[in-house]
């Protein structure tokens, strides 16, 4: 069907006196056809009780440690402060916060208060949940290059009070927090951003 | 150093759900690649694994897991991965493993089952995103794509219709292909006027989920002269992994496949790529990708691979055939496994033997390409005929 | 083309039983800046670095994304194996061998102390249709492999204990060890059966940790004129059945044969007397026992009456697991077998300080891939290039 043959030299491989196969037909020179192997289920199959399967659900759960760079971040959150650090060696400052520089291999020490506002680096408009469930309201996500720190910087966070059709990469936005007393320390502190 | 080549190849069909389990598929291909290369398993010194996340198959360390489906029981056996990247480098994997003088024969098995992930395959890629600044945000997979197509197409002024040509032509190539889950003749209007998934992807832009696998033999020099008259030989192999922070990165352009691209022609001796590659692989799960990977491998400049499609020069009988085998848009996308169909279809390429899929003018030369993590790590493999 | 390969930089954060002052991140980059000062090397001298994680135990989906920043291998060849630090170190001594890299690093990890329920994780890897839907917790796996490994070997319950009370007590002497403790023998074997005849405390405990190894070609070595250099002479693994129902269940037939591989390559033909001491996988205090006999140093029972005799105590003529092994250290997962690596290095250089062995100049190192797996790794290291 698509020519995938391979000439097979069998004899090479075989040592002395060895008996060929039973069902593998011998001779110096072997035209075997390639073989796309597979059975192909639809859901019908399923349905209709064609296949047994057997079910599983991983009761998987983590407590991850923050650590000390991250920890602090999310404190910083908290405070509804957004907290960047800068490597000395490459001057570069930096969101999310780390306690080292990845270019440099140094410790980094020195912690800055950014602004809570930035630009969109790029942006998408989502109808697609996390499960794949279908969205009727859009999702938005982008990366937002946060105002103070070394060029293409940013995170991931989301747009909110804005036309979808209206985003645009450059645009400026502000981020929206959440009242004081519902902040966790975590970055859903920040509801999302919206344009400035 | 030590040369390694390969020397057989098998597929699965590439499905959106197989009856075989994991091991089954892993087993089906190893066979087929055992067959295509005249050879039993007890020819085989050692045994390489590369399947992406084991949410997938819903097994902790599924390497363990599947390695008697892929005739490791017995034998040196070792699963490398770098997430979607690991189907191609699981052959610079087993290349290492002969490379090193270690042993002469490896068999290189790639299996991903993701139809078993309950609700659905997407749900597991949440957990690829940091579980403190991201994960909270409940991020889709889709949206990494997203976001960086929408870089790419700004950064450039590329349009989405130019994009498109891509998906057409892989969707195409892939009614050619025996494995193929998507093959399929449409035009850049089915995919303009296709479900939006997340702006600007729609859904003919992406490669299914699949169920597949995949298998390669390599062979050292003198085994495979032994083996095969037309032996592929790895002359390159580069591997390349960037930040984990890809917030802090500009995403129009794949600064690592770039490197990872340098390596492997540096190692194959290849100066000017757009002259001395013949035929390209790209990793291809969603159209830009192809493009932005071909500008990676420097086989174009920066913003300049859209044009090419458009102009037909990346088709089957163009002058630079890119995904000749249909592609994980056309062919599917089992994660690790359709990174090795890559590899097997430079092979079967490179020997003459693509049938129906076959590239004119003998090529002597190719480079397949895979592409994973969070939008951050490159892995290269040029093969040829000397 | 000289093919040799040597360790020339170790760091390690210690294991302990939980470290919530820092992320996985911060614990590996204290590691790695550890390895670097060791090896006098900085990341941009490194050639290929390697990994070793599983995704589950992280609780993170294709971990690999994680891997680079904290060991300075961002932008640089970086992948990761599914494997223990014993394949991590063959993984290495591969990639030099092939010519393309004169250095190489290893990095391994646990922050166990973060799965809420790593009983579950363990469950997790059983065989999703024959196995899992028993329902049976997951250790129940060495409950019958002690049985049958007792059965066969004529071994005792007691001889097992005293595998505990030995590298317990040699943990007091490893500042990197979590578990030290001066235990009798009787309280030992007073200890609760979890999965008779398993007790509870045959178990290694969980630890935290992070270990970094750095290695080079023997060129590399001789240009740059490293001082203390300890070679990889001989490298091992193999995977045997991951089912349940044909494995052998009394002997580790994956060590057996990786231990013969390592051997052929280091040239040695008879271990017990060409081996000065040995670092073995003890997840399971029976383990050490089993595995011992399976990387021939003794005939099947022989181990029983070596950990009987003191033979493998630190002050005995053939010590095992004189870091303290997983019982005394603590299980970091893949950092147990990279643990068993850093140990080796430690005492051929003559810096392990007041567990110093003396007069040591060649060691063997093995791990084990845990519960349901049969996959093994052996290597054998050396001091003196042609010793
Ligand atoms: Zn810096």
């Amino acid at each position: 069907m698509n020519g995938l043959e391979t000439t097979r030299k069998e004899t090479k491989l075989k040592k002395k006196g060895s008996v060929p196969q039973a069902n593998v037909p011998s001779g110096p020179l072997l035209k075997r056809k390639m073989a796309f192997e597979g059975t192909p289920l639809s859901g019908k199959d399923f349905e209709q009780g064609k296949v047994l399967f057997t079910t599983y659900k991983p009761k998987l759960a983590y407590a991850w440690d923050t650590g000390r760079a991250i920890g602090r971040y999310l404190q910083g959150l908290k405070e509804g402060r957004l907290l960047g650090v800068r490597c000395r060696h490459c001057d570069r400052t930096v969101i999310p916060p780390r306690a080292f520089c990845e270019r440099c291999f140094r410790p980094i020490e020195e912690w800055v208060q950014l602004q809570d506002r930035g630009v969109i680096n790029t942006f998408s408009i989502s109808y697609v949940r996390w499960d794949a469930v279908r969205l009727e309201k859009p999702t938005l996500p982008a990366v937002i290059d946060i105002e103070g720190t070394s060029p293409r910087v940013g995170i991931l966070h989301l747009l909110g009070e804005v036309d979808p059709k209206q985003i645009k990469v450059g645009m400026k936005v502000k981020a929206v927090w959440k009242a004081a007393s519902e902040r966790i320390g975590a970055i859903t502190d920040i509801q999302y951003f919206k344009p400035e | 150093m030590r040369k390694v080549a390969v020397v057989g190849a098998g597929l699965t069909k590439f499905m959106r759900r197989a009856q075989e389990t994991g091991k089954e598929l892993s087993f089906e291909a190893a066979r087929a690649a055992l067959d295509n290369a005249g050879m039993q398993l007890k020819d085989i010194d050692c045994v390489v694994m590369g399947t992406a996340p084991d949410a997938f198959d819903g097994v902790h360390m599924k390497g363990e897991y599947l390695s008697d489906g892929s005739g490791a029981w017995g034998r040196p056996y070792l699963r490398g991965y770098v997430g979607g990247g690991t189907g191609v480098f699981a052959p610079i994997q087993g290349w290492y493993h002969i490379a090193s003088g270690m042993f002469d024969t490896c068999l290189v098995v790639c299996e991903e089952k993701m139809s078993g992930c309950k609700p659905h395959p997407q749900g597991a890629f949440l957990t690829i995103f940091d579980h403190t600044t991201e994960r909270p945000l409940y991020p889709n997979l889709l949206w990494i794509f997203a976001l960086e197509m929408n870089r790419y197409m700004t950064t450039h002024g590329i349009t989405k219709r130019e994009i498109a040509h891509v998906a057409v032509k892989n969707k195409k190539n892939a009614m050619d292909h025996p494995s193929a889950q998507l093959p399929m003749e449409i035009t850049v209007e089915d995919v303009m006027n296709s479900e939006v998934m997340a702006w600007p992807v729609n859904r003919l832009d992406v490669s299914p989920t699949s169920d597949g696998a995949a298998a390669v033999i390599l062979a050292s020099e003198e085994k495979a002269k032994k083996i095969t008259d037309k032996p592929i030989w790895i002359q390159g192999v580069g591997w390349n992994l960037d930040t984990s922070y890809w917030t802090n990165r500009d995403l129009y352009y794949p600064e690592y496949v770039e490197r990872a691209a340098r390596m492997a022609y540096k190692m194959a001796g290849v100066k000017e790529p757009r002259k001395e590659i013949h035929i390209a692989e790209p990793y291809d799960p969603f159209d830009y990708k192809e493009l932005h990977h071909m500008e990676g491998l420097l086989l174009c400049g920066k913003g300049e691979a859209a044009r090419l499609a458009v102009d037909g020069v990346t088709a089957r009988d163009g002058d630079l055939p890119v995904c000749p085998s249909g592609g994980l848009l056309g062919v599917g996308n089992p994660i690790a496994a359709a990174g090795l169909m890559k590899i097997s279809e430079l092979f079967w390429q490179l020997r003459g033997e693509a049938g129906k899929r076959q590239v004119p003018g003998q090529p002597k030369r190719g480079v397949a390409q895979a592409w994973g993590d969070l939008m951050q790590v490159g892995t290269v493999v040029v093969m040829g005929v000397d | 083309m000289d093919r040799r390969v040597a360790v020339i930089g170790i760091g390690t954060t210690g294991f302990r039983a939980a470290s919530p002052e820092v992320s996985y991140r911060e614990m590996i980059y204290e590691a790695a800046v550890k390895a670097y000062s060791d090896a006098g090397l900085a990341p941009d001298q490194i050639g290929s670095f390697i990994a070793c994680s599983e995704d589950i135990s992280e609780g993170t989906s294709i971990f690999d994304e994680y891997c680079p920043d904290q060991i300075g291998g961002a932008r640089r060849p970086v992948h990761s194996v599914s494997g223990d630090g014993l394949h991590g170190i063959i993984t290495a001594a591969m990639n030099i061998q092939t010519g393309l890299f004169e250095t190489a690093l290893v990095e391994c990890h646990s922050k166990v102390s973060n799965c809420i329920d790593p009983v579950e994780i363990m469950n997790y890897a059983l065989d999703p249709i024959y196995n899992r839907p028993l329902g049976e917790h997951p250790e129940f796996i060495a409950g019958l492999e002690m049985r049958r490994y007792l059965y066969e070997s004529k071994a005792q319950p007691k001889d097992c204990a005293a595998v505990v009370q030995k590298n317990r007590a040699h943990a007091l002497k490893n500042p990197w060890a979590a578990y030290p403790a001066n235990l009798e023998l009787e309280e030992i074997q007073d200890s609760p059966a979890t999965f008779d005849p398993l007790r509870e405390i045959d178990r290694a405990h969980h630890a935290d940790g992070a270990s970094v190894v750095i290695l080079a070609s023997a060129d590399w070595v001789k240009k740059n004129r490293v001082k203390n250099p300890v070679w990889v002479k001989g490298m091992g693994w193999i995977s045997e059945d991951p089912g349940l129902e044909m494995r052998p269940w009394g002997r580790s037939i994956a060590t057996q044969k990786a231990a013969k591989m390592a051997y052929k390559q280091a040239g040695i033909r008879s271990p017990r007397s060409e081996i000065d001491f040995a670092e073995v996988d003890d997840t399971y205090s029976y383990k050490e026992l089993q595995h011992l006999e399976d990387l021939w140093f003794f005939p099947l029972g022989g181990a029983a009456k070596a950990v009987r005799s003191g033979l493998t105590r630190s002050d005995g003529k053939f010590p095992v697991n004189v870091s303290g092994g997983c019982l005394g250290m603590g299980n970091a997962a893949e950092a147990s077998g990279l643990q068993r690596v850093l140990e080796i290095v430690t005492q051929l250089r003559g810096e392990a300080g007041v567990r110093q062995l003396k007069r040591v100049r060649q060691a063997v190192a093995q791990s084990w891939r845990g519960i349901p797996t049969t996959s093994c790794a052996v290597a054998v290291l050396s001091k003196g290039v042609n010793s």
